[in-house]
């Protein structure tokens, strides 16, 4: 995919993510923003699982339980009286980095399947710990009362503020992922995932690097955790639940993994998608659950892929 | 100790159950190479398959007898149609399809049985107590479970390691060109091996019905635990899975039924009642973990061993 059209798509899904909340004031459907922040925010975690999905070619299928750690971190700071976000979100991250970084020294020593088995294994041992610490809510989850607090600078109770701030996150997350994807760094963490072997060879030391870029997408994914407690003001164990983690990677896929724009298109496609078939009926998931195995089958580089000029019959 | 060798005879149940439903996962993760997520999408449609028509004929057993054979035809038309389009590509493209089947079967069983769940009733003398340890009154059907778990695992046995079947099966998961290059016919072999699966499926799904709810979505827990099963055990092995399912089993039961009691002394009545229940979870979860990092082949390594 040629670098101008994913500036030409990421400028333009920007200007009308950027344009949603006065259509939304203006047409008179607040829910447009709660959606929309939703999907800004669930972006954030697409854009993270892309970084190792479609670049490494790390096939995780636990990345919501960074979603899950990230909104646990400050749901659980809230429960005890710390509202402060300087605190919350830098410890959300600390703690889904270093997650990341134990859990995935583990994960990067397997492969293939089992790669894919070992993230699935790892998130639903957390799925669990949350179901079972019943103090802080277990099955039931978790209210947070207030939302975290950064003194006068912004006041996230605000929603268009919310918005603004999640939508910036976001912008951050994408330029993220795109200056790593063109650095040194990035093309060795490529670079392993086509020929591992040969990247050794040439004297990389590809483990680490591997595991470089899964402590960076398990850092972004508590992010959007963050934000998501934020945007619910409620946390529970269904976030991290395996299934979630099989919806983003269904977002990756569908917007285009290996892109750096992809993920975001694959989103707010999937996430609209949803919302309108389920406008249409109560029994979606009947068309929705077809198109998902369609998609996988004629699988093509995604919204992005099929955007692309063919290159070659 | 009575009490502990009740628990071990729950654990060896579910662990057989357990068998039931890894036992068709890891025969087509093992030939055909293929993440089927929807495993446990097929162990619900066999609930709810035995569940209605039980109602309908006012008998477990022409349920159970119904379901079978509507499982396995419902196995070999999901091969035919979409799983045959999988094989050879790349594993991320199994699990999107198969999740993709995941949200079809749940909304498609909601719209034809609604959402509330349906309940399997036993035949009476199922539904009674016998003394298979002297003085511990055990029901029936938990011991029928463990009955046609071993009859199962039997007949596996023998379909694996001593029919013109099984020897094509074994051959298949360790070199399915060159089988196909001898003239067998290979697309045919995984259609049914596909459709013999998905009736083990269903099989643990009727099974089950009786002492869980049948629900939407309660394939999906258990298809995780299978999927630790044939992990532990070797993928591909059904022995490795039938080892496998009965220390997870065992695992599991032992430690949901003494954790909270162990852990009271320590950290007190509160703490444990919470914490034992998600420990023991953990657990399993670990063991998988700790098997994937120090034994990846498994207990049990299959034979062709690719990957």
């Amino acid at each position: 995919m040629s670098t101008r059209l994913q500036f030409a798509l990421g400028a333009g899904l920007l200007i009308a993510l950027a344009a949603i909340p006065p259509v939304a004031s203006l047409a008179g459907i607040p829910f447009l923003l709660t959606l929309f922040t939703r999907i800004v925010i669930v972006a954030i975690a697409s854009v993270s699982l892309n970084l190792i999905l479609g670049y490494g070619g790390m096939y995780s299928l636990g990345h919501a339980v960074y979603i899950g750690i990230g909104g646990y971190t400050v749901g659980i700071l809230a429960f005890h009286g710390v509202h402060s976000g300087l605190v919350q979100w830098p410890l959300a991250l600390a703690v889904s980095a270093l997650f990341a970084l134990v859990t995935g020294a583990l994960c990067l020593r397997t492969r293939g399947v089992y790669f894919i088995m070992i993230t699935l294994a790892f998130a639903q041992m957390v799925y669990f710990l949350t179901v079972g610490v019943a103090k802080y809510g277990g099955d039931d989850g978790l209210t947070i009362a207030r939302r975290s607090s950064f003194g006068g600078l912004v006041n996230l109770a605000d929603r268009t503020t919310f918005y603004y701030v999640s939508l910036a996150f976001l912008l951050a997350a994408v330029l993220v992922v795109w200056r790593i994807s063109r650095s040194h760094f990035g093309m060795v963490v490529r670079g392993a995932c086509a020929n591992d072997r040969r990247m050794q060879a040439l004297g990389f030391p590809t483990y680490r690097y591997r595991l470089a870029a899964y402590v960076i997408a398990g850092t972004m994914g508590g992010l959007a955790g963050a934000l998501l407690a934020n945007q619910t003001d409620f946390v529970n164990p269904e976030m991290l639940s395996w299934t979630r983690s099989g919806d983003l990677m269904i977002m990756v896929i569908l917007g285009g993994s290996g892109s750096v724009i992809g993920p975001v298109a694959g989103t707010v496609a999937y996430m609209v998608l949803e919302e309108v078939l389920s406008g249409i009926t109560e029994h979606w998931q009947i068309i929705l659950g077809p198109l998902v195995v369609l998609m996988a089958l004629v699988r093509q580089g995604g919204i992005v892929g099929w955007l692309s000029p063919k290159r070659h019959a | 100790m009575t009490l502990f060798l009740e628990q071990c005879l729950n654990g060896l149940q579910l662990g057989l159950l357990l068998f039931l439903l890894a036992a068709g996962l890891t025969l087509v993760f093992g030939i055909m190479d293929l993440v089927n997520l929807a495993h446990g999408s097929l162990y619900m449609v066999g609930a709810y398959l035995a569940a209605w028509f039980a109602k309908r004929f006012d008998s477990f057993f022409i349920g159970l007898a119904a379901a079978l054979p509507v499982a396995l035809l419902l196995g070999i038309v999901l091969e035919v149609l979409v799983i045959r389009r999988l094989y050879g590509r790349d594993h991320l493209v199994h699990v999107l399809a198969t999740f993709g089947l995941i949200l079809f079967f749940n909304e498609a069983v909601r719209l034809v049985w609604g959402a509330a769940g349906l309940t399997l009733a036993l035949p009476e003398f199922l539904g009674t107590w016998v003394q298979v340890i002297p003085g511990v009154p055990y029901p029936v059907y938990r011991v029928a479970i463990i009955v046609v778990g071993l009859l199962v695992a039997a007949f596996l046995y023998f379909l694996v390691q001593h029919t013109r079947v099984g020897m094509l099966i074994r051959a298949g998961a360790a070199d399915r060109e060159m089988v196909g290059a001898l003239g067998v016919n290979i697309r045919l072999l995984y259609t049914l091996v596909f459709g013999v699966g998905a009736c083990l499926a269903a099989l643990a799904g009727v099974m089950a019905a009786p002492i869980l709810t049948v629900q939407i979505g309660m394939g999906e827990t258990i298809l995780i635990l299978a999927f630790v099963v044939i992990v532990i055990g070797g993928i591909g092995s059904v022995r490795g899975a039938f080892v496998a399912a009965i220390i997870v089993g065992v695992l599991d039961t032992l430690g949901r039924a003494f954790l909270p009691g162990a852990l009271k002394q320590t950290f007190g009545a509160a703490a444990a009642s919470t914490a034992a229940p998600a420990i023991s979870a953990m657990f399993i979860y670990l063991l998988m973990a700790a098997f994937l990092i120090v034994r990846p082949e498994g207990l049990f390594p299959a034979a062709g061993g690719r990957k």
